[in-house]
């Protein structure tokens, strides 16, 4: 479960932000680590919610700084 | 009050156009006489009057990273891509100019039109959750200047002169100026355009400024025929790098010309139409040559305006035999090119030094019966092929809708 959310995210990351699939691990910070703005950050917000069908409000968006936090929050949120 | 000698000289040139994926594709291309004008076979188009279009030769995106192209409109992907070629030219990054001391200025017509009706129809589609956080930036008049001020570092200031098709000549000659006070020591100039689109199209067509010609695309653009009906919109973008010329011969670089002069007036005469006589566009031209300290008989050969439109190409040829006069070798590349709106000043900026480095005058395609109109019979137009000629002093003119008129002089190295 844990590894398609991972997949899916690192598909996000790539096509969003050209992030490397093998660079998209969870430790790695959006900001930090990988060069992801808040703006690409709103798409990749978007992209979450048409493939994983789950919406992350924009203080919860707030609150994602790892791909292993992204990945926790769909986790929880998915239905 | 002038800081400098007024000696600016250009050292670089990029573009990318409906002829070609760079300057000398484009020249190559003009030289053959060979059009960019093709029609759109799009289902959209079936009910539109004017269906032509010259579309870029290579698309923008193909030219840039993907990452980067998806965060661009088009119009500033075009000026990216002409900017970058400009500035690889110019040698201006080997040379160690500080960030602080380069400027831009870049100017376009309509925008990022492709983006703001893109998200429009997302927008009414999906909703405004699904709009994209690069709308604003993508679609913003300022966008091709502030991409193409990020892609070469300059933080000299970064500016974006707005007035429909004469945007990037006004950007040059604002360019100019920044060097003329010694505001920048290095500015990097130009116009993009890439709103082909039905909107847009739609627009033009209803004002009757566009060329019905469907059948015979390559026909269609004809400034100074009898037979002309309305322009042809194109895309693409054009660069020129400017320099001091004192800071560019001291480093080495080459220079393709010297920018002698500018002069820019507005009409006050109609929010769309051109004084039937060009008087505004004949106080513009008359105030660039001044302002290169040359007289009338000084300017060899005019890249015009020139966009096939009924009113426009007497207009101007009014204004072109009134203040150069009858010698001067005239010729209009919108002819192959289309009209590309407010990257036409710029375009035609780099042919214009591509005629005096060469010697060679394009010709302007599709002139098979000149106007019966007195200037246009009184000026001598290239046509069929390009003429050489001894050539030391030439004008390009620039005209926008708002009446507004820009006129540059360039001068051989």
């Amino acid at each position: 479960m844990s590894e398609d959310i991972q997949t899916g995210l690192a598909e996000i990351l790539e096509e969003v932000a050209g992030v490397a699939p093998a660079d998209a691990t969870p430790e790695k910070s959006f900001t930090e680590d990988l060069d992801v703005d808040s703006l690409s950050m709103v798409e990749i917000a978007t992209a979450v919610e048409d493939k994983f069908g789950v919406a992350i409000p924009d203080d919860e968006l707030a609150n994602i700084k790892t791909v292993g936090d992204a990945m926790s929050y769909i986790q929880k949120n998915k239905a | 009050m002038s800081t400098s000698d007024g000696d600016v000289v250009v050292t670089g040139l990029g573009a990318t156009t409906p002829l070609g994926s760079d300057v000398a594709s484009t020249w190559d291309a003009l030289l053959a006489g060979r059009s960019g004008v093709s029609r759109i076979t799009d289902d959209w188009v079936k009910d539109f009057p004017a269906q032509l279009v010259a579309r870029l030769a290579t698309d923008p995106a193909q030219q840039i990273d993907r990452v980067r192209a998806r965060r661009l409109d088009r119009s500033q992907q075009v000026a990216v891509v002409a900017a970058e070629e400009a500035w690889r030219d110019s040698g201006a990054a080997d040379a160690g100019v500080a960030p602080e001391r380069v400027a831009v200025v870049f100017g376009t017509g309509i925008g990022g039109a492709l983006t703001l009706l893109g998200q429009d129809d997302i927008l009414e589609e999906k909703g405004p959750k699904r709009v994209s956080p690069f709308t604003i930036p993508m679609l913003m008049p300022n966008g091709p200047a502030a991409a193409v001020g990020l892609a070469v570092g300059a933080k000299g200031g970064v500016h974006a002169p707005v007035s429909a098709c004469a945007s990037g000549a006004e950007a040059i000659r604002w360019g100019l100026d920044l060097l003329r006070f010694d505001r920048a020591d290095v500015v990097l100039v130009g116009g993009a355009e890439a709103c082909v689109h039905p909107l847009p199209m739609a627009g033009f067509a209803a004002m009757r400024a566009m060329s019905t010609r469907n059948d015979e695309p390559e026909r269609a653009s004809r400034p100074f025929d009898k037979a002309r009906d309305g322009f042809v919109l194109g895309e693409g973008a054009a660069a020129l790098v400017l320099e001091r010329g004192d800071a560019a011969r001291a480093r080495g670089a080459r220079i393709h010309a010297r920018l002698a002069g500018a002069g820019g007036t507005a009409d006050g005469y109609d929010l769309v139409a051109p004084h039937p006589e060009g008087e505004g566009a004949g106080r513009a031209i008359a105030a660039a040559v001044r302002d290169a300290g040359l007289t009338a008989a000084d300017i060899n050969h005019v890249n015009a305006h020139a966009t096939s439109t009924p009113v426009g190409d007497t207009a101007e040829a009014s204004a072109i035999l009134n203040t150069v006069g009858a010698h001067t070798l005239v010729t209009a590349t919108k002819s192959q090119t289309g009209h590309l709106l407010g990257a036409a000043g710029a375009l035609e900026s780099v042919f214009t030094i591509l005629a005096l480095r060469d010697q060679l005058v394009p010709a302007t395609a599709n002139l098979d019966d000149p106007d019966d109109d007195a200037a246009v019979q009184a000026l001598d137009i290239v046509r069929r092929e390009p003429r050489r000629a001894r050539l030391d002093a030439a004008v390009n003119d620039s005209f926008g809708f708002g009446g507004h008129n820009i006129a540059l002089v360039f001068t051989t190295a």
